[in-house]
């Protein structure tokens, strides 16, 4: 065999008959055995995934038509799966077992995909390196010292590993988009309200998307129309119908305008990256696209903006974690006060109560109007960079990340250095735009190869021109069958 | 007036909740209902689990803007909902939905047409909202119970201008209201159940004078009569502060109705910060003109409307309208009883005077076994002349207790009217020998005499003689007798 096999060939395979479901889940499930220094799974069950394939298997000898027949999908640890816990990688859900599927999996399963296991993440989240999970810290499968992003860190590295084809992760701030550059994988982040949040664990609900992470650009839009859809579970997804991508993922770039934001170029962005993304520029105007420059001229201030956004709206969200219905109470709790602050004291980790206080002043009579107000209103005027950076042109080209993938324990201790991972992500779901994420190349210093992931940003609902573009990219940049031997590196 | 009135004028608005009949929750599709086993009324979205999503239920945003369109208030043109915060047991999601900048409703007037002196009292605004759970704290061991099958109902929360000067005020005020949203099917307002609840702002300001005072929040009130009382002690208890050299404190307090007291439940300065912000799971949404209208051609009749119908179609007195309108339950009653026998008159008549009459201590007409298809039914034997109105009721009250037909009961009592000519001539030519003297006044002009003769006619048909023919008879034999 030539390396992992793309999503629709695992689907054929079981259609076909010459591999079952079970065959198929069998050897992820020994992968991820073999796998398990990386840390990317938070709770695997061999028996319930294979008894999911077995089922599978009988929908297939009866003839149903399964686009993901047998296809097993991780599955962040912050979305729910029915059979297994979610954690968001948090002592306070330790052992929550959801009582329904968020909607996606409940798509997923339909369409015949099988659930391999719930993947690692930062709490709730929130983080940049998947360090931040109260269980264990996650690997990048290029070198195990190092982090493999996050907060989809565990979803990045099981694909990149291939511990799984395919996952899903959660975007709020970066959190598909950034791990994915650091693993070499594909990431989309789709438009905001095209994808249904039922069943997601909620971090900033305006900015959330659920999207899938994969090997291959293919995958992702095969994936990505499978998730698509309105959910009358969901008030902010859209009625808008959803085109099918996977169709035209071929249809390659010709006249074609991509911009490239002199914002996201800048010196603070690594100089190898910047290179390398470059050349999946090139490789892009070599396929038949006119590259452009252009200007989104609020970009610095969308640091600050998000984390108030995406901080106050946390704020909110978490305050469900009391001890009082669910999850995990402080066992010394004498009254309704201690039992409030007791449990969310002992269970919930550092940096989820960082942002909770954060969101929590943000929200606060008297700071408002000079924060939350304010960030609403510099998120409507990123939003106006991008309409009339749209104007003129389809797509943005741009790096995904500053830097590689840095050591663990490297930035954990400075919270402003791990925000500001996010500088290039985070405009994109402020603005409610679809993102897509291709490696187009390594970083060739000493011995160790780090993967860059290039980043193509477009108007709403453009997902099927990005991940157009985005083949092309993969296609001149990238051998998406290479699967990293995850020995430590330097 | 008490002494203290003639000093001190008092300021008062209401801030109302009324939960809104709608057949599901405000966010979810759990049944909205009273009474249900603990938590039996529940799911991942009220029970606020992780991951689940509100969706809002349209039903409760028309009952909103039938109330909004009663009240003559303004719609608003896109309406969106916010988060209040603050942690409670019964409150799982850590935060209520609620409106705070854009409320569905705005401005208004509710005038006490039926329950007071006609003044006319400004609204600030109504919004929607969902309900808390309920917490109940065991008698024994200390625990506390959480029931969540409340949480999520959806509620409407009416603020008045402060436009009351009294207890009276408020309470004619709270009536009104209550009358229009039961008129109009959006809340049941039934205060034992919990579908109405209500607090009250209070201050008051020497008379003649136009700031207003620090004002005090009243809460826990449990009855319309309740409010009133506490709003007297309130009145009181400012003034014997102020007249003391105080100041009234801005505070909220509890009242206890069976002490006839209120309590300090919480300085302002100890108010709760609760953080509103819009809601980022419900888009704002717009509510079309055309959406308005369809609400518009589909709510009920509101009471005033309604007493105009009853005195100019149906030519039932103003008092008598009244006494119909101010209950709606009786209103759909005699609205039954009218449509089966076209006699809105009489159906009046027979219910309150003569089916009121029967209802003893407090008994809603609706658990009343007679049924409006009874009332009409006597309705039309006394006009077709099988009973007479004596006859009848004595029917009524037999079937108040037993409701089978009237027919049955004239068999079995014996009561059919005796309308035979010839019969009847015979008892009134009898009566008229036995009275000599009511014949001659007759003769002589003395209507009034008649009755004599015609009560004895009554009393040897066992008050079954039709009076109409007896008096018809009567008038004939006197030109030959």
């Amino acid at each position: 065999m030539t390396g992992p096999l793309p999503l629709k060939a695992i689907a054929d395979s079981v259609r076909s008959g010459a591999r079952t479901s079970v065959d198929v889940a069998t050897e992820y499930l020994d992968r991820i055995e073999r796998g398990a220094a990386l840390g990317a799974f938070l709770a695997v069950d061999r028996a319930r995934t294979l008894a999911e394939a077995a089922a599978v298997d009988a929908r297939v000898a009866r003839g149903e038509a399964l686009p993901l027949a047998g296809v097993p999908v991780a599955v962040k640890d912050n979305i729910h799966a029915v059979g297994f816990t979610t954690t968001c990688a948090s002592r306070m859900l330790e052992g929550f077992r959801p009582p329904f599927d968020a909607t996606v999996v409940e798509k997923l399963r339909a369409a015949g995909a099988v659930v391999l296991g719930k993947t690692n993440l930062d709490e709730f989240a929130m983080g940049s390196s998947t360090e931040n999970s109260a269980y264990v810290a996650c690997r990048n499968p290029w070198a195990t010292d190092r982090i493999p992003g996050g907060s989809s860190g565990g979803s990045a590295a099981a694909v990149a590993a291939n511990l799984a084809p395919a996952a899903l992760g959660s975007d709020t701030g970066g959190s598909i988009r950034q791990p994915a550059a650091l693993t070499g994988t594909v990431g989309l982040k789709p438009t905001y309200g095209r994808v249904s949040r039922f069943g997601l664990v909620a971090f900033g609900s305006s900015l959330d998307q659920v999207g899938p992470m994969t090997r291959r650009v293919e995958d992702a839009a095969m994936l990505h129309d499978v998730l698509s859809g309105h959910d009358p579970k969901d008030a902010t997804t859209s009625a808008r119908p959803h085109a099918p991508t996977a169709p035209h993922v071929g249809d390659g770039v010709r006249g074609l305008r991509i911009g490239l934001p002199d914002e996201y170029f800048g010196d603070a962005v690594d100089s190898e990256i910047r290179a390398s993304v470059e050349s999946a520029g090139r490789a892009l105007e070599a396929a038949g696209a006119v590259l452009k420059r252009v200007s989104l001229p609020h970009t610095p201030h969308a640091i600050p903006t998000y984390y108030i956004v995406a901080t106050s709206e946390a704020s909110s969200n978490l305050a469900r974690y009391d001890g009082v219905h669910y999850g995990r109470r402080h066992p010394e709790a004498v009254d309704i006060a201690s039992l409030f602050t007791g449990s969310r004291s002992a269970y919930l980790g550092k940096e989820v109560k960082r942002r909770i206080l954060l969101g929590t002043w943000c929200l606060s009579s008297g700071f408002y109007d000079a924060f939350y107000d304010r960030a609403l209103r510099i998120r409507s005027l990123l939003k106006a960079d991008f309409d009339a950076a749209f104007r003129d042109v389809d797509l943005v080209l741009c790096p995904t990340t500053p830097t590689p993938a840095w050591r663990l324990g490297e930035k954990i201790s400075d919270p402003v250095q791990m925000y500001v991972a996010d500088i290039l992500t985070g405009a994109c779901n402020l603005a409610g735009i679809p993102g897509l994420v291709v490696p187009c190349g390594t970083t060739g210093q000493k011995d160790t190869r780090l993967p860059i992931g290039a980043q193509l940003l477009g108007p709403a609902w453009s997902e099927s021109l990005l991940l157009r573009a985005g083949a092309v990219i993969e296609a001149a940049c990238w051998d998406p069958s290479f699967v990293p031997s995850f020995g430590s590196a330097s | 007036m008490s002494t203290t009135l003639e000093r001190w004028e008092p300021v008062i608005g209401l801030e109302v909740h009324v939960q809104l009949g709608t057949a599901t929750k405000m966010f979810c599709g759990c049944r909205n209902l009273f009474g249900a086993p603990p938590n039996a009324l529940t799911c991942p979205v009220c029970l606020g689990l992780p991951g689940a999503l509100p969706v809002p239920n349209r039903r409760a945003a028309e009952l909103a803007i039938r109330f909004g369109l009663a009240v003559g208030g303004t719609i608003a043109e896109v309406t969106r909902f916010d988060r209040k915060q603050y942690f409670y047991p019964d409150l799982p999601k850590g935060y209520q939905i609620s409106q705070d900048k854009g409320p569905i409703v705005t401005g208004g007037t509710v005038t006490t047409s039926f329950f007071g002196d006609g003044k006319t009292i400004r609204l600030i605004r109504a919004h929607l909202e969902e309900d808390a759970g309920k917490g109940q704290h065991e008698e024994s061991g200390g625990s506390t119970l959480v029931d969540l099958n409340r949480c999520g109902i959806p509620l409407l929360e009416i603020v008045s201008a402060p436009d009351l000067r009294s207890a009276e005020d408020a309470w004619a005020y709270l009536n009104e209201l209550r009358l229009t949203l039961r008129t109009l099917d959006i809340s049941e307002c039934d205060m034992e159940k919990g579908s109405l609840r209500c607090d009250v702002n209070v201050s008051i300001r020497p008379r003649g004078t136009t700031p207003f005072g620090d004002r005090v929040e009243l809460k826990n009130l449990n009855s319309f009569r309740g409010v009133e009382r506490a709003i007297r002690h309130e009145i009181e208890r400012q003034a014997a502060l102020l007249e003391a050299g105080g100041k009234v404190e801005l505070e909220t307090r509890l009242w206890d109705d069976e002490k006839g007291e209120s309590r300090l439940m919480r300085k302002k300065e100890s108010a709760p910060d609760y953080r509103y912000f819009p809601d980022p799971d419900l888009p704002p949404f717009a509510v079309g003109r055309a959406w308005v209208d369809r609400v518009a051609a589909e709510a009920p009749e509101l009471p005033l409307k309604r007493l105009e119908r009853y005195t100019s179609v149906y030519g039932l007195s103003d008092y008598d309208a009244k006494v119909l309108i101010t209950d709606p339950s009786i209103c759909r009653y005699f609205e039954e009883t009218t449509a089966l026998c076209n006699d809105p008159k009489n159906a009046a008549n027979w219910i309150t005077s003569e089916l009121f009459g029967l209802m003893k201590g407090g008994v809603s007409i609706d658990d009343v076994k007679v049924r409006p298809t009874h009332i009409a039914e006597l309705v039309a034997l006394v006009k077709d002349g099988t009973l007479n109105v004596r006859s009848a009721r004595e029917v009524l009250a037999k079937q108040y207790e037993d409701p089978r037909p009237a027919k049955e009961w004239v068999e079995k009592l014996g009561l059919v009217q005796v309308s035979d000519r010839d019969a009847l001539v015979a008892i009134v030519k009898k009566g008229m020998e036995m009275n000599p003297k009511a014949v001659a006044d007759l003769k002589a002009g003395k209507e009034k005499a008649a009755g004599a003769i015609v009560g004895y006619a009554m009393k040897e048909t066992k008050g079954r003689g039709n009076p109409a023919i007896l008096n018809e008879i009567l008038a004939e034999l006197l030109k030959t007798f």
